[in-house]
């Protein structure tokens, strides 16, 4: 029996230790540990709540646009303030444009590691690395010589002797299967797609000023005017460069990122063996298609329980507690008793072990981390919890990507509850995304065109237009997953402030019944070749995209009853 | 020629860069910090070294947003090939390794580099809970932030919470978070580059400047560089000429709005706020905040989610709007004056942590008890 503690992970956004135990070449129990507080909520207190976006828009600068899109809908939905059409155009341009360009990151620049051997790619024959580029793609850079030119390049790189932040990997695993031609493929990939990101997310700058920490957002609409005929609005102009960067942008995802993930994967098909996880799955939806109390939405909100496609149901935040038996917080009543989000209570209390430390104290509190249930279970959520829910609902698009998916991998369906279940979610999300977004760009040229220029609800932004006191909800399917944000507003200033967020739902740790959390599952018989060199455990959770410094939030004390939820 | 030119011509060649394109560049650098075009050849020079400098990049309390925008460098073409120049020995988001061959690389860099390295700090550093409020690999974030900071040749501060506490620092400080120059007291060669987050564009010029002067820009009171902070965003917005004819925003959307007229009466902080945004723009100079039409809400400054918010409410007495007081004493009714709410942050923080946990004076560690022991150093200079 090996203790293995992984402490950093790398790769990810934030501070998050695992530690397992390994005999027999397999996990066979597993703590996820978040070790990193900021307690924003508290620091929310007693604030202007139009300010609140850019408080927690700063939860996280990787998914930059999430906490500000929950916040100004939790505000909306207290104070009664209504988005005009442009306004839920421009805010979907940008959620799409996040999830789009999260996803592409998190594939190449996050996880691809754990699949691709950057040393074996120095072996790999450029030629021969070209004919497998021209077999999966018609992506131009596919030359024997541009391929040529890339193992150059590492090669003098490897070659300088500092290898930077590829040294001291895990290089040579037993566990890495990829040809070195396929190696070369996705180092080639992995720098290209790093210049991708970069002139991508210019959707953003031109929506929000800037990436990250966009600068556009507003209770009750957007900052960015909308007029065709101004050079200091969104005009015809921008249109047009919106949509040159969307084209380019949906090019990169269906010729390059989902060739290379069914590429990489049929190399380790083994991997939708491993990593199923809870097999429970929330979505709250996302991309409203009208601005109506109860908004058809692109992707469909939903719960799936113990894998039942067959079964979609309905999604009810009363039904959610988080428990605090394993967490460093103490609530007034006991820990025994999970407590729902309206009547949480937060109170950082630190039992850990004193810093520096080797050991957390497993059996008893152990992360920064809260453990959020639904009817009393853990579920995973995020892009493969996304597209279960939009392929049990009869999602055209969704069902017929994946059904291309399994065909071209010769699996079968139980294959999506796995590790490589969420590579690929999260790619075929990323297809879905790219092919749709120029609806709305579309729906804002065509907006435009009729001379629909409102960007805001001014009726509700003066605070004295509010009720003297208020509760709100906003929810928002982040690249990571569900996530919600509740406000109480009290005299026109933030009485309490909390969210719920999708890495505690995945990330954290043991409940008071004792059941382990999304990631602890997921590991669970995850082979470990080397426990020392445990890159086995970096796929299981890398797949899951952890973005630990959103899910280190807590609850505050709020003892009434919400507003009636508007979804999302 | 060819030799000495090394592996940077080669890595621009391989890019479709000439040397003269590099050189051009390297003007562009020479011409930001006001120096004779002569000194475009010496930066090409430096910046072509054999063995690349060592980076460290350390994250505590922080939501990775400096790393974005760091990802999102570019312009110019062989600004990319600049940051290729370092060896980014350690950065969690980045680097392969993970657990204690993450470590690993970290301590290496620290025992047999001591005092050649460079350091990126990203987030703030908690004084609470003795340091358990952020520990990588069981140790703290202070334990951390002063054994290697310590070791560096010089360390950036970059973003707002690493320089001045930032979000977490914000009222009541929770966790009694500090930046840098607070929590790392004596730090040498520290260099500030504030705002939420820091400009990929202006990192790469300090580092530029660095490597090849061996030694930081001139900097303001609050310790940024006057390259990049030395004016406020007010002195080069492109909406001034609309504030000095009084024409103003009223109302979002309208048409005032609309066709690009001053954000102040909508809050924006500008007139007291010191970074280069208007005149550099953002991701590659495509847009800046008040370029998209929101106000500018301070980010550069110390304790601005305190001083800034909340962010909709006008400034007072800009000289130009009421007239009745220059833009500068404003700032000083603002920041209380930059250099005195400089030296009194950290007993600010010190006071909202005391507030928020209702215990009493904490003060940080001293320096020796924080760090760990040191194995005796191989091969490094003393």
């Amino acid at each position: 029996m090996s203790h293995v503690v992984v402490d950093p992970v790398t790769r990810i956004e934030g501070h998050l230790r695992i530690e397992a135990e390994v005999d027999g070449g397999q996990v066979q129990d597993a703590w996820s540990s978040s070790t990193m507080f900021r307690g924003i909520e508290i620091i929310l207190k007693g604030r202007d709540p139009r300010d609140a976006w850019a408080f927690t828009q700063r939860i996280c600068g990787v998914c930059t646009t999430v906490h500000a899109i929950a916040s100004i809908r939790a505000v909306e939905n207290a104070v009664g303030a209504r988005p005009p059409p442009n306004a839920r155009i421009l805010r979907n341009l940008i959620i799409a444009a996040q999830c789009i360009q999260d996803h592409v990151i998190h594939f190449y620049h996050l996880h691809a590691l754990d699949w691709v051997d950057v040393v074996s790619a120095l072996s790999a024959d450029p030629a021969k690395t070209a004919a497998l580029a021209q077999s999966i793609s018609d992506w131009p850079l596919s030359s024997e010589k541009y391929f040529s030119g890339v193992k150059t390049r590492l090669k003098d790189f490897v070659d300088r002797g500092q290898l930077g932040p590829f040294a001291n990997a895990y290089w040579g695993h037993p566990a890495y299967k990829l040809p070195p031609e396929a190696n070369l493929l996705a180092v080639a990939h992995y720098l290209e797609a790093l210049d991708w990101q970069r002139e991508f997310i210019k959707i953003h700058a031109i929506l929000g000023g800037k990436n990250p920490h966009l600068q556009s957002f507003l209770v009750g609409g957007m900052a960015t005017p909308v007029d065709p005929n101004s050079q200091a609005a969104l005009n015809i102009g921008t249109i047009d460069a919106l949509r040159s960067l969307t084209a380019k942008g949906r090019d990169f995802v269906t010729r390059v990122y989902l060739p290379d993930v069914l590429a990489v994967a049929s190399f380790y098909k083994d991997w939708a063996g491993y990593g199923a996880g809870v097999g429970n799955y929330l979505v709250y939806g996302e991309y409203p298609e009208d601005d109506s109390a109860k908004p058809p939405l692109f992707l469909p909100a939903g719960v799936i329980r113990n894998r039942d496609l067959s079964k979609v149901l309905p999604v009810d935040p009363a039904r959610i507690t988080e428990s605090v038996k394993h967490s460093w917080y103490d609530y007034a009543g006991g820990d025994d008793k999970p407590l729902p989000p309206a009547q949480g209570e937060t109170r950082p209390k630190y039992t850990g072990p004193q810093p520096p430390y080797e050991r957390l104290n497993l059996a008893e509190k152990y992360s920064w981390l809260k453990s959020p249930r639904y009817e009393g279970e853990p579920m995973e959520v995020g892009p493969l919890a996304r597209m279960l829910v939009a392929y049990g609902s009869g999602h055209k698009r969704v069902q017929e990507l994946v059904g291309t998916a399994l065909g071209q991998l010769k699996v079968g369906p139980e294959a999506l509850f796995s590790t490589l279940g969420r590579i690929a979610a999260r790619c075929i999300e990323t297809v879905v995304l790219a092919e749709k977004i120029d609806d709305w760009v579309n729906a804002l040229a065509a907006n435009m065109g009729a001379g629909d220029l409102r960007i805001q609800d001014n009726a509700k932004w003066d605070p004295s237009s509010w009720p003297k006191e208020a509760f709100g909800a906003g929810f928002h399917e982040a690249p990571r997953g569900a996530l919600g944000h509740w406000v109480h507003i009290k005299d026109g200033v933030i009485a309490n402030y909390q969210c719920i967020v999708p890495s505690t739902w995945n990330a954290g740790p043991r409940d008071q019944a004792g059941k382990r959390g999304p990631y602890e599952s997921s590991l669970l018989k995850t082979p470990v070749a080397d426990p020392t060199k445990p890159l086995e455990i970096l796929r299981t959770v890398h797949s899951f995209d952890p973005c630990m410094a959103c899910g280190v939030h807590v609850v505050d004390v709020n003892r009434r009853p919400l507003a009636e939820v508007r979804t999302p | 020629m060819r030799d000495s030119e090394g592996w940077l011509v080669k890595e621009l060649r391989r890019r479709g860069v000439s040397r003269r394109d590099f050189i051009l560049f390297c003007g562009g650098i020479a011409s930001t910090f006001a120096l004779p075009s002569s000194a475009a050849t010496k930066i090409a020079a430096a910046l072509s070294r054999a063995k690349k400098p060592i980076l460290v990049w350390l994250e505590f309390q922080d939501c990775a947003g400096n790393t974005e925008s760091f990802l999102r460098a570019s312009a110019p073409s062989a600004g990319e090939v600049i940051l290729d120049l370092l060896s980014l020995d350690y950065h969690e988001t980045i680097m392969a390794a993970a657990g204690h061959q993450a470590e690993a690389a970290l301590d290496g860099v620290v025992k047999t580099n001591k005092g050649e390295y460079l350091c990126v700090v990203e987030g703030s550093i908690p004084t609470g809970a003795n340091g358990a409020y952020c520990t990588i690999g069981g140790k703290s974030a202070l334990a951390i932030a002063r054994e290697v900071c310590g070791g560096a040749a010089a360390t950036i501060a970059m973003g707002t919470c690493a320089t001045y506490g930032g979000l977490p620092a914000a009222a009541p400080n929770p966790t009694g978070a500090l930046g840098v120059s607070d929590a790392v007291p004596g730090v040498k060669n520290l260099i500030n580059l504030s705002a939420c987050p820091a400009n990929a564009a202006n990192l790469v010029a300090l580092v530029s400047y660095y490597l090849t002067f061996k030694r930081w820009p001139p900097v303001d009171s609050v310790g940024r560089p006057l390259f990049a902070y030395g004016k406020t965003i007010h002195d080069n917005c492109e909406r001034r000429a609309h504030f000095d004819q009084s024409q103003y925003v009223e109302a979002w959307g309208d048409a005032g709005h609309r066709a690009g007229y001053c954000l102040y009466k909508m809050g924006c902080k500008g007139p007291v706020t010191h970074q280069n945004c208007p005149n550099v723009g953002w991701n590659q100079g495509t847009n800046w905040p008040i370029g998209c039409g929101h106000p500018c809400i301070g980010c550069a400054e110390p304790d601005f989610w305190d001083k800034m918010t909340p962010f909709y409410k006008h400034l007072p007495n800009v000289e130009g709007f009421g007239a009745s007081a220059p833009v500068d004493t404003a700032g000083l009714w603002l920041l209380g004056g930059t250099a005195a709410a400089f030296g009194a942050h950290t007993v600010v923080k010190m006071a909202q942590h005391r507030m928020a946990t209702g215990k009493g004076p904490q003060t940080p560690p001293p320096l020796k008890s924080a760090e760990p022991p040191q194995a005796p150093r191989t091969g490094g200079k003393p």
